[in-house]
């Protein structure tokens, strides 16, 4: 598109020197993929939002408009609001508080020790980022089994079914264990990035461990912090995982947004309630990165 | 205030490296005492050491005649400016010389007072609501020593203190230092590479290499009389002349290439005959004479350096370069012949055996120099 725009600016001398018919020709594929697989689809589902569209039926075939019913339903449908609910928690437990807290303790506990240790743990949390959803779900729903689970056995608590009695509990967990990689190695280049000599200075000064994060290493990092926080929240909130755990049960317990579509959509065929669905949602993503934005914003300025 | 004393301190890394080696020195209260050496000679580990942010392996450490070798950096009473001043950059000046207040929880008036008293006395009263990254190398440098002055500790320790200013500022603050650290009259221990800086800011000096002093001094003490080669090669902004030179007959004069040159003052009756030594010579006190004279080298003039007011002439003689210092106006032409001759009073003589200083009294020490603390000046033998 920069391309585009700079033949347009000035015809006979693009930067590349291509012309304008050349550079629109190397351009167009790109934009064919763009438009086929990215506008296209979020134009639709803007359209499918306001019908009454269906997977099966008299509406799959002669769907009709109406309106912005779809958006109303949800805002009042308690189904969607314990979803949303549910949601900011999965967010605020698994990323917020899990993710962040454990994955800067992680970084923060490596600076110190032997490199061998420092790589079999990184190694080991790397792990549990690289894999892939299912895999990594068949073994947390084998670890958290009623009968034979290693949790089970580990606690010494043969029979409880832990996906039932504390569904958002395990995904939250589960969540935790998943993404705190990410945090990790993001928080160890920022440790990284703080001057041992101001370490030093505090520590001169007679500063305990816990006033040189607060007048150091937090300064130092505090944007690595918010930037953190926004990614590792967009993720989780749109994460679709915990659907391969506990499929959103039991009875709507553990029904992230993500999975209410799904369900909404796909499992009860309600593609226009469920499109709606997804542009609140995709609203909902924008302000928490506007929130996050002009945080770092503030920080800067 | 404080005096410092190590006793066999040692500082061994988990991989066998041992960066400060058995070390016995005592820094005397009030002292300016310099630590001199090339990278990754110890210096800067001792110096580490002292503050605590290092743990020594063995020996023990007092301040002040309380033993620290294990407390904590917090506990020693010490201040540190580093080389990249460690300045807070998040913090206003005024903060960042507080800091140390606010860590001992000095109220909050209080520190403000104190910090704008010492800010005030560095010149920096225009500068207090500022940032560090608004400041300038030399402002950023007085805001580190206005924070470890503040809180009045016992001992300063300045790590490079003056690497990363620019050359006629480092000038600058060379004199603002030495002047600053003697109104305050607190020990202070300050690391360099630069000899330069050494001999011009320091009481006393010690010089290192591989993790072991090699010579203790005052800066008069180390420059006339090095004693070894290593400290003689170290010492001096233009390098010692060490020529080769065999003793003749008696043990009464050096012999060079066919030349024979009276030997040094110093090393008179120290000499057997047919030893093989270096005679050492500071271009400083080697003259340079166009005609020919009893005892000295001929050669010729191959390059000439203009040092201002002085300049630099390299004489070569067979296979050795001789560097002498003239007095501007009364250089040789290059290419013209010369006869270079070192300074009988000044000059010194090397063992090649052990590369030690051959002396006539070794406990007679400041024989060139003017030193009046003579006993204090350890010559350390090199292993």
């Amino acid at each position: 598109m920069a391309a585009q725009a700079t033949s347009a600016a000035a015809p006979e001398t693009d930067a590349a020197g291509l012309g304008k018919a050349r550079a629109t020709a190397f351009v167009t594929p790109a934009l064919l993929l763009v438009g086929a697989f990215l506008v296209f689809p979020a134009l639709w589902t803007l359209y499918l939002g306001i019908t009454d569209y269906r997977l099966t039926g008299i509406a799959a075939a002669d769907p009709q408009i109406v309106g912005l019913q779809n958006y109303t339903d949800a805002l009042t449908d308690p189904q969607f609001r314990n979803a949303l609910a549910l949601t900011l928690l999965f967010v605020l437990g698994s990323a917020i508080v899990g993710q962040t807290v454990l994955g800067f303790s992680i970084a923060w506990s490596m600076r110190a020790v032997p490199k061998t240790v420092k790589t079999v743990v990184e190694s080991l949390v790397l792990l549990a980022w690289i894999l892939p959803s299912s895999i990594v779900a068949f073994l947390w729903i084998a670890y958290l089994n009623r009968d034979n689970g290693t949790l089970n056995s580990v606690l010494g608590t043969s029979g409880f079914d832990w996906l039932l009695g504390h569904p958002m509990l395990s995904i939250i967990v589960f969540n935790t264990w998943r993404g705190t990689a990410f945090s990790m190695l993001l928080f160890s280049a920022a440790l990284n990035a703080v001057p041992p000599s101001q370490l030093e200075t505090a520590r001169l000064a007679g500063a305990d461990t816990f006033a040189q994060f607060r007048d150091v290493v937090f300064p130092h990092i505090r944007g690595h912090v918010l930037t953190n926080t926004l990614l590792i929240s967009l993720w989780t909130f749109n994460d679709f995982s915990p659907y391969l755990l506990t499929a959103g049960g039991p009875n709507h317990a553990s029904e992230t947004l993500p999975v209410y579509i799904y369900n909404s959509a796909l499992y009860s065929g309600e593609l226009g309630y469920g499109s709606a669905i997804s542009l609140i949602m995709l609203l909902i993503n924008l302000l928490i990165a506007v929130f996050y934005l002009r945080l770092l914003k503030d920080r800067r300025s | 205030m404080a005096s410092i004393e190590m006793r066999g301190l040692t500082k061994a890394y988990a991989g066998g490296v041992v960066a400060v080696n058995s070390l016995d020195l005592t820094i005397a209260d009030g002292e300016f005492f310099a630590l001199l050496g090339p990278s990754g000679c110890g210096k800067t580990t001792l110096l580490r050491t002292i503050a605590g942010l290092e743990q020594a392996t063995e020996g023990s450490l007092l301040l002040n005649g309380r033993d620290v070798t294990t407390a904590p950096p917090g506990k020693r009473d010490v201040a540190m400016v580093f080389q990249d001043y460690a300045l807070f950059p998040h913090m206003n000046v005024n903060e960042n010389i507080a800091y140390p207040l606010r860590i001992q929880k000095v109220p909050s008036a209080e520190r403000r007072a104190k910090a704008e008293e010492t800010g005030a006395g560095l010149g920096l009263s225009e500068l207090m609501e500022r940032r560090p990254g608004q400041l300038s190398g030399g402002q950023q440098q007085r805001v580190a020593l206005a924070r470890a002055i503040a809180y009045r500790p016992q001992v300063f320790l300045f790590d490079e203190p003056l690497s990363n200013l620019d050359a006629r500022l480092r000038l600058e603050a060379r004199t603002f230092l030495k002047r600053l650290q003697k109104d305050l009259g607190v020990t202070t221990v300050f690391v360099t590479h630069d000899q330069a800086e050494a001999l011009a800011m320091a009481d006393r000096m010690a010089v290192m290499e591989s993790g072991h002093i090699r010579q203790i001094g005052t800066p008069s003490e180390v420059f006339h009389r090095p004693v070894n080669v290593f400290v003689a090669n170290f010492i001096g902004s233009t390098p010692m002349n060490l020529i080769p030179a065999r003793v003749g007959p008696a043990g009464e004069s050096l012999v060079v290439a066919s030349t024979s040159l009276p030997v040094p003052t110093s090393a008179v009756g120290q000499l057997a005959e047919d030893e093989d030594v270096l005679l050492g010579s500071r271009p400083e006190y080697t003259d340079v004479s166009c005609s020919e004279g009893p005892g000295a080298l001929r050669g010729t003039v191959a390059v000439l350096e203009n040092l201002g007011a002085t300049a630099l002439v390299s004489v070569e003689t067979g296979d050795l370069s001789v560097q002498a210092v003239v007095p501007e106006g009364e250089e040789p032409a290059i290419g013209a012949e010369a006869w270079v001759l070192p300074q009988r009073q000044r000059a010194l003589v090397y063992r090649v055996t052990d590369g030690l200083l051959v002396s006539r009294a070794p406990d007679e020490s400041a024989g060139a120099g003017a030193a009046p603390d003579a006993g204090s000046a350890t010559e350390v033998a090199s292993a």
